[in-house]
């Protein structure tokens, strides 16, 4: 398949992600029933609930890619790394500050020291220290390790953020999912998922790329020939 | 894997590490009085109301101790780093496993005396008292700062040699700790406070299972971290 072939079918790929998107909205927004004691701030269940479920995904992703890593070096596990931990901090932050506005008339408050909450602040703030050491260290073969070792440390957190809300029965209810919520609700939330689904891996695809295509401009520049260090300067 | 020789390193690398420490003491000396400013600030930041004060010894307590792990945590790779002293470790033929025991033991030896020493300040500054036993206060002090020597040191060896490394090493260690300084300051708070509902064994038991994770993470992967 040629360059501008594959072009277009990526275009393709995207537009439909972008179709389905603005239809789970419509269909979140206008078809899906108020909730009964909630209103319509419930609404917000349709983005908050598969973007935290991305982020899980993501973090899950990040912790495969590290260790998967650490067996066999390559820079396409590392770049996949890379990409998803960013993802799961834009998807997780996104999320959480949903959840944080839809707490505000139904809890009360904007936050809560309950453990899910915790537990996911946690993970946004060691992500973004994931992400600092990125940027920190210049050898990508180092940063790549320890990055790695890292990444396997916060990923700790994962399995605690899934089960917290079985383990303490806290102020945040256990995982909203097409099995526990109404029946009216399902086709809503179901086709949210899939749509942040779709858009979680156009976004991961992207920035792979680009995550892959910035190691591979550092790890070949300084074996190209003399005045090639020049030639990227000017 | 040899057990027995994987200790025997370990002990005469710890000895050593604390060896090179007591030689100089500045880094002791350095970190008491940094911490004895630490818990001067936080009463001083809070103002004089000494029931409150008194409620909070526990939360300073561990404050305290986390603020002054960064410094004594980026120290101990520093003193490596000079005159290439853990290029030499790795020339020896010796597990680096044992690098990472040592290394992290001393570091938490180093911070449980620390602690040590601040909890007859807390009692004097702060007027708290011992409502739970002495042992329970030294199996949390103990455990408290196991947990904060291990992803510590695993964390001090990557920040020693990134650039920027004082901002990076607290960046990535206090969200990891967080489990554990809150079950830490949560246990110490009930030996000050007194335990009417029983909870003290089930935080120290929080508080232990983060060093099991810790330490097992840390011992699997350090190796990998100080490669070339």
């Amino acid at each position: 398949m040629d360059v501008r072939m594959r072009r277009r079918v990526e275009t393709a790929a995207v537009l439909a992600v972008a179709c389905i998107f603005a239809y789970a909205a419509w269909v979140g927004l206008t078809q899906a029933p108020p909730d009964r004691e909630m209103g319509d701030v419930q609404r917000i269940m349709y983005a908050h609930v598969p973007m935290v479920q991305m982020m899980l995904l993501a973090g899950t992703i990040l912790f495969v890619c590290s260790v998967l890593y650490l067996f066999r070096a390559s820079w396409k596990t590392d770049a996949l790394a890379e990409a998803s931990a960013e993802l799961a901090l834009v998807f997780g932050a996104i999320g959480t500050t949903l959840g944080s506005i839809w707490g505000r008339p139904t809890w009360g408050v904007y936050w809560a020291w309950d453990p899910r909450l915790t537990t996911v602040a946690i993970l946004l703030v060691a992500l973004a220290g994931y992400l600092a050491l990125r940027r920190f260290v210049d050898d990508p073969e180092r940063r790549a390790v320890w990055a790695a070792v890292t990444a396997i440390v916060i990923a700790v957190d994962v399995p605690i953020i899934y089960f917290s809300v079985k383990w303490w029965k806290s102020l945040h209810q256990v995982q909203s999912n097409p099995g526990t919520v109404d029946p009216d609700m399902v086709h809503a939330l179901r086709w949210n998922i899939t749509a942040f689904f779709l858009l979680f891996i156009v976004f991961l695809v992207a920035r792979y790329r680009i995550a892959l295509a910035a190691r591979m401009r550092e790890t070949t520049v300084p074996e190209a020939g003399p005045g090639a260090r020049q030639a990227v300067a000017s | 894997m040899r057990l027995p020789g994987l200790l025997a390193s370990t002990w005469v690398l710890f000895r050593k590490d604390l060896l090179v420490e007591w030689r100089s003491r500045s880094r002791i000396n350095a970190l008491v009085f940094f911490s004895l400013a630490t818990l001067l600030l936080f009463s001083f930041a809070l103002g004089p109301d000494t029931a409150l004060l008194r409620r909070n010894a526990g939360g300073y307590l561990w404050l305290a101790l986390l603020l002054s792990s960064v410094l004594a945590l980026g120290e101990s790779f520093r003193v490596e780093r000079e005159n290439a002293a853990l290029e030499g470790l790795r020339l020896i033929p010796v597990d680096s496993r044992a690098i990472f025991l040592s290394k992290g033991i001393a570091n938490a030896v180093l911070l449980a005396a620390l602690g040590l020493l601040l909890i007859p300040v807390l009692v004097a500054l702060l007027d708290v008292r011992i409502v739970l036993s002495w042992g329970e206060l030294l199996a949390l002090v103990g455990l408290g700062c196991l947990a904060i020597a291990a992803p510590g040191t695993l964390y001090g060896a990557i920040a020693s040699h990134a650039r920027a490394r004082d901002v990076l090493l607290p960046l990535l260690l206090f969200p990891i700790l967080i489990p554990a300084l809150v079950a830490a300051a949560k246990g110490t708070a009930l030996v000050f406070e007194g335990d009417p509902m029983g909870q003290f064994p089930s935080w120290l038991t929080l508080l232990g299972s983060f060093d099991v994770i810790y330490w097992g993470l840390g011992v699997v992967l350090f190796p990998r971290v100080i490669e070339e």
